[in-house]
This record gives structure tokens, C-alpha cells and sequence, in this order.
């Protein structure tokens, strides 16, 4: 099992650091000297210079990639080359609010996933099971911008129940915050949802064909009580796999969900960046969500390990 | 025919009639502003309604659906065209070629579509250009995952054993036997990329990042009603169920054609 945990690690390495090099290509040595960027097309060359010299982009592409690569690892961004600001601070406050937000809407998604898709899949031969599924494919279809606009014209502007935009930390008023959040999580939470329900139900369905359940219902127990006791672990492995996919749909859907209701996170800080062509901010914050991804895809790796008996015995 | 691909094919085929419809007839131009018939609900001069600037609403629609399919087709096209040779080399070849092909896949999965268009848009600015390549590389790792993965099916198979003892060229196993035997696995695979491409546009052209106006498309037509989501939600629900009647049209082909083409991997799905 730890060989096989090491493997994980060893990938998430491996992964992360091909990651900083696309990103850098992609940000850094395609638009070209982000000095002459930063300069406007007026200016002179010895302006071009002079900023090339300050940014240090002057260097050769390794040395700035170094420098970048490293600063990355002690979570130093550097400075942007439009606002001349620290990009790090910003991105450590931000960070936090696109985490609260992503995690409320996979664990909403879960909490709504699991019990109907398991009851789907139990009942998949009546019209309840039927109805669920119907539903389910409806959701998909509403992506998570769109069923945000809704709520928000409907709960909030129509029905005036919550407020319509807005973030409060959770430390300054968590009632306020409490009130704001409700929104923003059901629209990223809403399609997810319908995702991980199909594949809860497929799960489940396939768990209920196997010989163990079989076994535990010629034992006595009711079809849901064989499930719930023996099933629910071995259709964990698949919806664990599709919840860290899930993850990183999240995580990009929020930074759309951000700008429909006005959210200071990730997302936000990333679109201002493009607004403004701040490519160092826009470099970091994509980075930022890369990194987020991966991780989370390496914790499921690791969990995966842990929860299948299978796995462990393997090495 | 059963009901996913009867349903998926009917509202595909209702985004292509319209956009191709677009082409032939529209009640009115899409982009000329008129105040006086400013926000208006349905009616039988406006369909659909008029928009804050008077603009007909139903127009917008019809012409709406070109974008949301050229983008979608030129994407998938970019993925279909790199990520099946890619993957059928990598099932074909094995070794050294797989693992670096599939690892560079696991790489790019890693930047899912939005996320490469907006960094190409803060580069490049935003076009429907770099939305569509954007697009297109993020859905490459899905179709060379796909086209592995039935490669290493099909050179099991005793006629690929028999192509290899007459001694046929790799290419021409290649596409005499391999990719035929494919067509079903990439077809599904187009269907469910391509649904995810008009999500991935429509939020982009919501973000102000996708094709610039006045080029009417859904995801700009929402960002554009978002002073009256309040007052005039109509602005809002009309390019909504335009996206979600396309998005749901793509998938539910998707699942149709799997359950036509592979009964197995049906089993269990909705």
C-alpha cells in the first residue's frame, strides 16, 4: 500500500511540474517580453529596456523560469507588472474564499448525489427510480452560470428572500455570510449533483448484481439494508473517482459562479487580471487552480488506496 | 431507436434547422438597435420579445445557434483530428510512445477547457478563434484516452494477428482495422465533447471572454440581461433554455448512441 501511496506522490510530482511548464509556455514565452507588453506599443526601446531590466525579463527563459518555479514553491508570486503590487497576499486571501465556496458545493452535491441516486438505483425499475433519472438529466443540461442567474432573479430580486450578490467572511457576520453563500452553492452545487447521481446509480446498480448481496439478502436482510451494509462501500470507488473529477469542474465552475454573484475569489481576481492583461497575475492564479486540481486528485488517488481492500493487497 | 437518441436527435437537429434557418430568413436584423420597442414581452411583431435595445429577441436566438455549433464543430474537429492518431499510435506502439502520449494527456486534463481559453484569451484577447482552440486541445486527452483504449481491444483480436502476418503496414492496419472498429467509441465521444464544448462557450461568451459582439451569441445574450434579471427576466430565460436545449440535445445523443453502439457499457445509465 505505501508503494503504492509513494507511486501517487511520485505522479503528483511528475504532473505538477510538467503543469508549471505548460502554463509558463503558455503565459510567458507566447505573448512574448510581457516588458514590451507592459511598455504600451508607443513606447521606445530604451523604455522596452529599462522595464525588461526591472522585470527581469531580460534573462534567459530557464533563469525566469527558475525564478518563477522557485518563488512558486515558497508561495512567492512576484510582482505584477501592471499594478506593481505583490500578487501573493492577494491570491492567500482569495484562495480561501473560492475553498469555502468549492467545498459547501461538493458536499451539498454528495448530500443530495448519494441518497437519490441510491434510491434511483433501487428503484430503477419503478416510475419513482424513472423520475429521478429524468431529473438528473435535466440538471446536467443547466449549467451552473445559468441556473445562478435563475435563482438570483427569482429568490432574490423577484421573492427578495436572500440577497442577490456579496461575500461576508465567515468571521465578520456569520449570519450575513450564511445568507450570501446560500445561492452561489446550490447553482455550483446543482449540476454536480446531477452528475455524481448517475454515477451513484450506475454504481449501485452494478453493486446489486454481485454475489455478496445476493448472499446478505438469502441472509434475511431487506434489499436497502443489504445495500446500506455491503454495497455503499464497494460504489464508493467510482463516485470517489468521479467526485475528484467532479473537484476540478467545480473549481473552474466557480470562477464563472463568482462573477454572476459578485464574489472577491479566484475567479474574480483571474478575470480582473485578463481585464487588465496582468499576465504574472493571470499566470499565478492559473497555477494557483492547477495546483488545487492536482492535489485533489491525489488525495482521491491515496483515499482510493485506502478504502479498496483490493488495491491494499496488491505490491 | 430507443428514447435518449430519438429525444437527443431531435433537439441536435432543432439547433442545426434553426441556425441553418438563420442563414435563409430571420424576422428581423439581429443587431439593429430600435428604443421604441425596447424590453418587450411576446407579441406577434416580436416573438419572443425585444431586448433592452429593442433588438428582436427571437432573432438573436436563430442567429445565436451558428456560433454555438461553429465553435463546437471546429473544436471537436481539432480534438478528433490530434487525440484519435495520437491515441491509436500510443495503443498501437505501446511502450515508451504510450507513456509519454498518455502522461501528456494526464497533463492537459489537468486545464480544463474554460480555464485554457481564458488564459488564451488575457493573451490573445477574446476571439472566437482562440475559444475554438482553446476548446479543442482541452478536449484532445478525452479522444486519445478513447481511441487507446479500444486500440488495446481491437490488436487483441485475431483479424489484427492475421493483417500483422501478411505483413501490412502499421498505417494500413491502422485504418483498414483499428480505426473502423473505433467509429462507434469516437462518435459517443464527439457527442459528449461537443456538449461540453457549448457549455464551455456559452460561459466563456458570458464571461465577456468568448466571440465579441455584436455577433449575437447565448452565453453573451445573458451577460448582456444582467441589469434586468430582476425586471425583465425573459432577457435571461430565453438564451438559458437555448444553451440547456443544447447541451441536453448533445447528451442525450451521446447516451443513446451508447446504448445502441455498446449495449454493455449502457447498462445502468439513464
Amino acid at each position: 500500500m505505501l508503494i503504492r501511496i509513494f507511486k501517487n506522490l511520485a505522479r503528483f510530482i511528475v504532473t505538477f511540474l510538467a503543469a508549471t511548464l505548460v502554463v509558463f509556455g503558455i503565459m510567458r514565452v507566447l505573448p512574448g517580453d510581457p516588458a514590451a507588453i507592459a511598455a504600451g506599443e508607443n513606447a521606445t526601446p530604451e523604455i522596452v529596456e529599462q522595464l525588461a531590466k526591472e522585470f527581469g525579463t531580460d534573462r534567459p527563459l530557464p533563469v525566469q523560469f527558475w525564478d518563477w518555479f522557485s518563488g512558486l514553491l515558497r508561495g512567492d508570486f512576484g510582482v505584477s507588472y501592471v499594478t506593481r503590487t505583490d500578487i501573493s497576499p492577494l491570491v492567500l486571501d482569495k484562495v480561501q474564499v473560492s475553498l469555502i465556496l468549492v467545498t459547501l458545493a461538493m458536499l451539498l452535491a454528495l448530500a443530495i448525489a448519494i441518497p437519490l441516486g441510491t434510491l434511483a438505483a433501487v428503484r430503477h425499475k419503478k416510475a419513482s427510480g424513472a423520475l429521478i433519472s429524468a431529473l438528473s438529466q435535466l440538471g446536467i443540461a443547466i449549467p451552473g452560470f445559468l441556473l445562478g442567474i435563475l435563482l438570483v432573479s427569482l429568490v432574490s430580486l423577484r421573492l427578495g428572500w436572500l440577497p442577490a450578490n456579496g461575500w461576508t467572511p465567515p468571521g465578520e457576520d456569520f449570519g450575513d455570510f450564511i445568507r450570501r453563500i446560500i445561492l452561489p452553492v446550490t447553482a455550483l452545487a446543482g449540476v454536480q449533483s446531477a452528475i455524481v447521481m448517475r454515477y451513484v446509480r450506475s454504481a449501485v446498480l452494478e453493486t446489486m448484481h454481485e454475489d455478496y448481496l445476493r448472499t446478505a439478502r438469502a441472509k434475511g436482510l431487506s434489499p436497502m439494508k443489504a445495500l446500506l451494509k455491503h454495497g455503499l462501500r464497494n460504489a464508493a470507488i467510482p463516485v470517489l473517482t468521479v467526485t475528484s473529477v467532479q473537484f476540478a469542474a467545480l473549481i473552474i465552475g466557480a470562477v464563472v459562479i463568482e462573477r454572476v454573484f459578485v464574489i472577491p475569489g479566484l475567479g474574480s481576481m483571474l478575470l480582473t487580471a485578463v481585464g487588465n492583461r496582468d499576465l504574472l497575475t493571470v499566470q499565478s492564479v492559473v497555477m494557483v487552480l492547477v495546483a488545487i486540481t492536482l492535489l485533489i486528485n491525489l488525495i482521491v488517488d491515496v483515499l482510493y488506496t485506502i478504502l479498496d481492500p483490493r488495491l491494499r493487497a496488491a505490491d | 431507436m430507443n428514447f435518449n437518441l430519438l429525444a437527443g436527435s431531435a433537439l441536435v437537429g432543432l439547433v442545426v434547422i434553426v441556425a441553418v434557418l438563420s442563414f435563409v430568413w430571420t424576422p428581423y436584423d439581429p443587431v439593429r438597435i430600435n428604443p421604441q420597442v425596447k424590453l418587450q414581452l411576446p407579441s406577434a411583431q416580436h416573438w419572443l420579445g425585444t431586448d433592452n435595445l429593442g433588438r428582436d429577441l427571437f432573432t438573436r436566438i436563430l442567429v445565436g445557434a451558428r456560433i454555438t455549433l461553429l465553435v463546437g464543430v471546429v473544436s471537436v474537429g481539432i480534438a478528433v483530428l490530434i487525440g484519435t492518431p495520437l491515441g491509436i499510435w500510443a495503443g498501437m506502439k505501446r511502450g515508451a510512445v504510450e507513456e509519454i502520449t498518455m502522461r501528456g494527456a494526464d497533463i492537459l486534463l489537468a486545464f480544463p477547457a474554460l480555464l485554457l481559453a481564458i488564459m488564451f484569451a488575457a493573451i490573445y484577447g477574446a476571439s472566437t478563434v482562440s475559444a475554438m482552440a482553446a476548446i479543442g486541445l482541452a478536449s484532445v486527452p478525452g479522444f486519445a484516452r478513447v481511441a487507446r483504449a479500444g486500440t488495446l481491444q481491437v490488436m487483441n483480436s485475431e483479424y489484427i494477428l492475421a493483417a500483422r502476418a501478411a505483413s501490412q503496414r502499421p498505417l494500413r492496419i491502422a485504418r483498414r482495422h483499428v480505426l473502423p472498429n473505433l467509429a462507434g467509441m469516437l462518435i459517443i465521444q464527439c457527442s459528449v465533447t461537443f456538449a461540453l464544448a457549448v457549455l464551455a462557450e456559452a460561459a466563456l461568451s458570458f464571461l465577456g471572454l468568448g466571440t465579441p459582439p455584436p455577433v449575437p451569441s447565448w452565453g453573451r445574450m445573458l451577460q448582456e440581461s444582467q441589469q434586468y434579471w430582476g425586471t425583465f427576466p425573459l432577457m435571461a430565460i430565453l438564451p438559458g433554455v437555448a444553451i440547456a436545449v443544447a447541451v441536453m440535445g448533445f447528451n442525450l445523443l451521446g447516451d443513446g448512441l451508447r446504448d445502441r453502439f455498446d449495449p454493455k457499457l449502457g447498462r445502468g445509465k439513464a
